[in-house]
């Protein structure tokens, strides 16, 4: 919110400089997120007076010699129209900084430096300023809109510095205003707590006006939905003048970023800065009926609003009408055919509070906002409904623009303005704190705030203004006073009262944290992808209509499509990561991700859906092939100490001859598997890339298995190594489990060499293996061990026809 | 054989030993020069002592003496001629096996830990340290538990300050960790102390702005917990990850959910509180918001407010990083370029 400090010292003095008191609001809770000087870009412009001024033959130029006081009498160019002798204009000396602009001298370019020069053989030592070279425009300053040179006023001194005379050298301070605080989204509001902060007294705008004895017989309000406008108060204006709004008054909009408009329109939206009340005013001869009704529209009732935009209603927006039609959307905007006009020669003012949440919604809904609505939607107090009204009545007396009626509605729930009083102890409020404030601060800032404070033994009694809503439990005060005492009067101190507790990591987060590290040690880099991924993703993966990765959550607001599923799986986003590498010159290289995937119970969710926690790994580049992948997953669960099994599987996005299902004590726990080539060259990979995912939500209820033991044995280990020729079609898996199982000594197969190829027979395949035999209490003999080969021998060749190689 | 005659032979050896040594220049020669003189059969020393049995029987004593001496002589001389060619050959060795040290070195790298993970496990190691248990809620949340619970009515203006995602009516993607606090505060009483991190999401995307980001909640509830407390709590965490220099200022803030509410600031780590670019020129980054939980949130979970107080504070992993790191960009925290994970290791 923009806030000039010449409009704030309206209403209390400030003696402090800019600086201070942006740091002053900054403690107190109002950070100012940018503090400027109106007149930032310009320096070294002063006062001229022209005493000398001749034509150039032959040009629009004018040579002048022109008086800036202790600056000296120098000769300018100039070839603006309307420099003359004993013209007063702002003088921009070597050096000076300006605006710059565009040939038609009105568009901004910039800012430029002035330096002394020749112009047409001439010499000029600085420049004579128009307005927009200023910064200023017509509203800003009177006659600064003019394409030509500003005239100062003739009491200037020549070598005054030109700033203060044309308002440059105010401040305007952005204020950020938090949520809790819609009072202090006015200037006034502010001009509270910079008082509060300062210690000053806060000085109210005058709101007094003299109504006449003239009444709009008839003028009816209606409200019909007072949960939606608890409060309404209009008021009439006759022998309405329109025309233009003082200097001072356009000076104050400009510097907010309001255009003047008229007196009617900018009383309005003076208030609305000034008081933070939207108000609207109605052209009094266009309100058919001479009635305001307060309503819920009509479904499919249209209205069109001031900047012609024509809307379709619902019952969920609220409307002003006439005795026959909607004339202004409710806290929105007016209505077009209500208008204030040129013509206009009587008004009725709005002043309203209109619930906060309707109005956000209405506004959302229809995606039409204002000031007003903005307002309302950060929230309005009745309190300022009749500030507003009173003040926007005398400023009509002050501007001479109409009569103030006889005629003023207030329809209202019989919400009280006055202070609500409001007890607490003293000792919970430093309770909250954890300091002790002195009584006599407390009581100083609670003055400071308006809550007339008192103090009797424990209890704190105050008074809170209608505008404070926020103030509701002992906390409150405690932030009241803590915000003005100030918080650097809190001191650390570690839970000294608190219980010792156990913290630390539980079971799942452990064992996430051992697998994470597991990978990184094998040199994985663990990456983070979005929650929510497109559509498309699933095309890619070429997951058909009735898979299940397609059942996604839908987010009903997505940022764009393709953020617009929560993801049932992390594969879509590992394949694009891996593309997105070999796309920059990575060519190889290990990912992997932990997160969550979203799986409905039914769509449209109900009930929290399954969020399970998922491993996706996908390793790409010259080294990497489906068994160090397979390696990887191998290295997961030897870091949970369980087994996996695989089994050869197809999914639509892997490889259909290198595709695995991952079991583990037979039950589903993943997959993994070459990236098939179409989506290698959908994604334009340049090397073939690998993914697998692993279900950890199926895996947590072996987490935390505990490490046993085995005694070493004292007997030596014994070896074999067996080469066997067996059909191309059985599996090394095969061949493995059926050694495995033949005798209980061994504990380990593995194996170390395959070929194919002459001598093999075609069709056939040698698989070498090394079998190791670990011996319990007593000591395993040649023959006995002999005699468990002759019988692993004799199960091969009985269940897989496999044969040794001799 | 007259003793002269074996004196000049012994002689003759000796020298042609000395004689010979002096050309050798390794411990291979000087084995096959020993083997000339030494060997059993062939040797020339070998051969003397085979000439014994040509020696009168009263001359063999000092014959044989005069050879064992000689033999004697030889093998010292021999071992330390070898000695010293060994000596060589390993200098030579060393001179020959010289590296250029400065050659790139052979490693396997480990991986990394994603920057939000490292700096998330520091956070979760500093206050586990205080006894803060971990909890993750689930990133799918219902409105209830993120906003209602949480003091931020229908109508409440917070609920314009987060622009949420919603699934249905009721449930949507958890804005804020806070609404962690409340399923622990349903389901355990006093004391509390809950480190609640994970996944947060607003619809916001822009050049600072990420759609999804990490936040961690921490929440203590106990008797006569003050804002003193949340102070010395924060105090410790900015030390731990940003310095023990780093102090923290707090300033006054709102949030629904607690009261007073405050943003934390802490001291700028880059110049010290001088004020440089990163604090730009203020002395002080703004790292988390936090406050004193609000009475009506602990009602709203049966929980005494008259009994129990508690701070929370919202610490956003991925801003934490970003400033520890020096990382310019959140967006490149999602896009799992390697060469962005690889440079930063400071959590194994």
């Amino acid at each position: 919110m923009l806030v000039p400090l010449s409009w704030l010292k309206d209403y209390v003095d400030i003696e402090i400089s800019p600086k201070e008191l942006e740091e002053k609001l900054f403690s107190c809770g109002f950070e100012v997120e940018e503090c400027w000087e109106t007149g930032k870009d310009i320096s070294r412009v002063v006062v001229g007076l022209v005493e000398q001024c001749d034509p150039i033959p032959d040009t629009h130029l004018h040579v002048c010699q022109v008086n800036a006081g202790s600056f000296g009498t120098m000769q300018v160019c100039c070839g603006a129209d309307n420099v003359a002798v004993g013209g007063k204009y702002p003088l921009a000396l070597d050096g000076a900084t300006v605006i710059e602009t565009a040939k038609d001298h009105v568009t901004v370019v910039g800012v430029a430096t002035i330096r002394k020069g020749k112009l047409r053989g001439y010499d000029s030592n600085g420049m004579l300023c128009s307005g927009v070279e200023l910064g200023l425009n017509e509203d800003l300053y009177p006659g600064a809109g003019y394409n030509g040179l500003l005239v100062l006023p003739a009491d200037a001194n020549p070598g005054d510095d030109v700033k203060p005379i044309v308002g440059l050298d105010d401040w305007i301070f952005d204020i950020s205003v938090t949520a809790n605080r819609p009072d202090c989204q006015s200037i006034l509001g502010i001009a509270r707590e910079v008082a509060a902060v300062l210690g000053q007294p806060l000085k109210m705008p005058a709101l007094d006006y003299t109504e006449t004895d003239v009444k709009n017989e008839g003028l009816s309000v209606t409200v019909e939905d007072p949960d939606l406008c608890p409060r309404y108060i209009g008021h009439y204006v006759y022998d309405v003048k329109i025309g233009e709004s003082p200097a001072w008054m356009k000076r104050r909009l400009a510097l907010v970023g309001n255009n003047a408009i008229s007196n009617i329109v900018d009383i309005t939206n003076y208030i609305m800065r000034e008081i933070g009340q939207p108000m609207h005013a109605f052209d009094g001869n266009f309100l058919e009926g001479n009635r305001i009704v307060v309503r819920r529209a009509k479904d499919g009732e249209k209205i069109v609003t001031l900047d012609e935009k024509e809307f379709a209603l619902t019952s969920d927006n609220l409307v002003i009408c006439d005795g026959v039609k909607p004339v202004a959307l409710a806290g929105i905007m007016g209505g077009l055919n209500s208008e204030i006009r040129k013509t206009t020669t009587s008004v009725t003012f709005e002043a309203a509070k209109f619930q906060r949440d309707n109005i956000r919604k209405s506004s959302r809904a229809l995606g039409q906002a204002s000031d007003s609505s903005a307002a309302f939607a950060k929230g309005v107090y009745e309190y300022t409904t009749v500030l507003a009204m009173k003040r926007a009545l005398h400023l009509i007396e002050e501007l001479d623009c109409g009569k103030v009626s006889a005629t003023h509605v207030d329809v209202n729930t019989g919400n009280s303005l006055e202070s609500r009083e409001m007890k607490a102890s003293i000792e919970k409020v430093n309770g909250v704190l954890g300091i002790t404030v002195p009584n006599e601060d407390i009581v100083r800032i609670l003055t400071n705030l308006n809550f007339e404070p008192s103090i009797s033994g424990d209890e704190l009694t105050i008074h809170v203004p209608a505008y404070r809503e926020d103030m509701e439990d002992y906390p409150d005060i405690a932030e009241e006073v803590i915000r003005m005492y100030g918080y650097d009067h809190v001191q650390a101190t570690f839970l000294q009262d608190a219980a010792v507790t156990m913290g630390g990591r539980n079971l799942k987060q452990k064992t996430e944290l051992k697998i994470k590290r597991a990978l990184c040690a094998e040199g994985a880099y663990e990456c983070m992808h979005y929650s929510f991924f497109s559509p498309s993703d699933l095309n890619l993966l070429r997951i058909p209509e009735d898979g299940p990765e397609r059942k996604a959550i839908r987010i009903l607001n997505p940022i764009n499509e393709d953020l617009s599923l929560m993801r049932t799986t992390l594969a879509s986003e590992m394949i694009y990561a891996i593309a997105r590498n070999q796309k920059k010159g990575n060519l190889e290289g290990r990912l992997f991700e932990l997160g969550s995937r979203f799986l409905p119970k039914e769509l449209p969710i109900s009930d929290y859906p399954d969020e399970t926690a998922t491993l996706c790994i996908g390793v790409f580049g010259e080294k990497e092939d489906f068994f160090t992948l397979k390696g990887l997953t191998e290295n997961v669960a030897e870091t949970l100490q369980i087994k996996f099994s695989y089994e050869v599987t197809q999914k639509p996005y892997l490889h259909p001859y290198r595709a695995a299902k991952i079991t583990c004590e037979g039950e589903d726990v993943g997959y993994l598997g070459q990236i098939s080539y179409e989506i290698e060259e959908d994604t334009d990979m340049r090397i073939p890339a690998y993914v697998c995912e692993i279900d950890l939500g199926a895996l947590e209820k072996w987490y935390g298995r505990t490490p046993s033991f085995t005694p070493l044995s004292k007997f030596p280990v014994e070896k074999r190594d067996l080469a066997l020729i067996m059909d191309k079609t059985v599996t090394s898996g095969q061949v493995e489990e059926a050694i495995l199982s033949s005798c209980k000594y061994i504990t380990d197969v593995k194996l170390f060499d395959v070929y194919e190829g002459a001598p093999i027979p075609p069709g056939k395949k040698s698989m070498a293996y090394t079998i190791i035999f670990t011996p319990g209490d007593e000591e395993l003999t040649q023959d006995a061990v002999n005699g468990y080969v002759d019988k692993i021998l004799r199960k091969l060749q009985y269940t897989l026809a496999i044969e040794i190689r001799s | 054989m007259a003793d002269n005659a074996l004196q000049e032979r012994i002689e003759a050896i000796r020298a042609e030993i000395r004689e010979k040594a002096e050309g050798l220049d390794s411990s291979r020669l000087v084995y096959e020069m020993k083997k000339t003189f030494m060997d059993p059969k062939q040797g020339k020393i070998s051969a003397l002592m085979k000439d014994m049995k040509n020696i009168p029987a009263e001359q063999r004593a000092d014959y044989g003496k005069a050879v064992n001496e000689l033999k004697t002589w030889a093998l010292d001389h021999f071992e330390k001629i070898d000695r010293k060619m060994k000596e060589l050959e390993l200098k030579r060795r060393y001179e020959s096996e010289k590296l250029d040290i400065t050659m790139p070195a052979k490693k396997e790298t480990p991986g990394n830990l994603h920057p939000v993970t490292q700096m998330r496990e520091q956070l979760i190691d500093i206050f586990s340290g205080m006894g803060f248990e971990i909890y993750e809620g689930s990133e799918i949340e219902n409105d209830y538990y993120n906003f209602t619970a949480l003091n931020t009515p229908q109508d409440h203006p917070a609920r314009d300050m987060q622009d949420t995602f919603y699934l249905s009516p009721e449930f949507l993607l958890r804005t804020q960790t806070s609404s962690g606090q409340i399923h622990v505060m349903e389901n355990k009483k006093p004391p509390i102390k809950i480190l609640s991190p994970g996944k947060v999401f607003r619809s916001d995307d822009d050049a600072t702005h990420s759609p999804m980001f990490s936040q961690m909640e921490g929440l203590v509830v106990d008797k006569k917990i003050t804002l003193c407390d949340l102070k010395g709590a924060l105090d410790l965490f900015v030390q731990k990850i940003y310095g023990e220099e780093t102090t923290t200022r707090l300033r006054p803030s709102y949030f629904p959910f607690t009261e007073p509410s405050v943003e934390v600031d802490c001291s700028c780590f880059s110049c010290g509180g001088k004020g440089c670019g990163l604090c730009k020129g203020t002395g002080w980054i703004e790292v988390l918001g936090a406050g004193v939980v609000n009475r009506k949130v602990l009602a709203n979970c049966g929980i005494d407010p008259d009994e129990y107080s508690g701070f929370a504070f919202g610490i956003g992993i991925e801003r934490t990083a970003m400033l520890k790191y020096g990382i310019n960009n959140i967006k490149l925290l999602f896009e799992s370029d390697l060469d962005v994970l690889k440079q930063i290791s400071d959590y194994q």
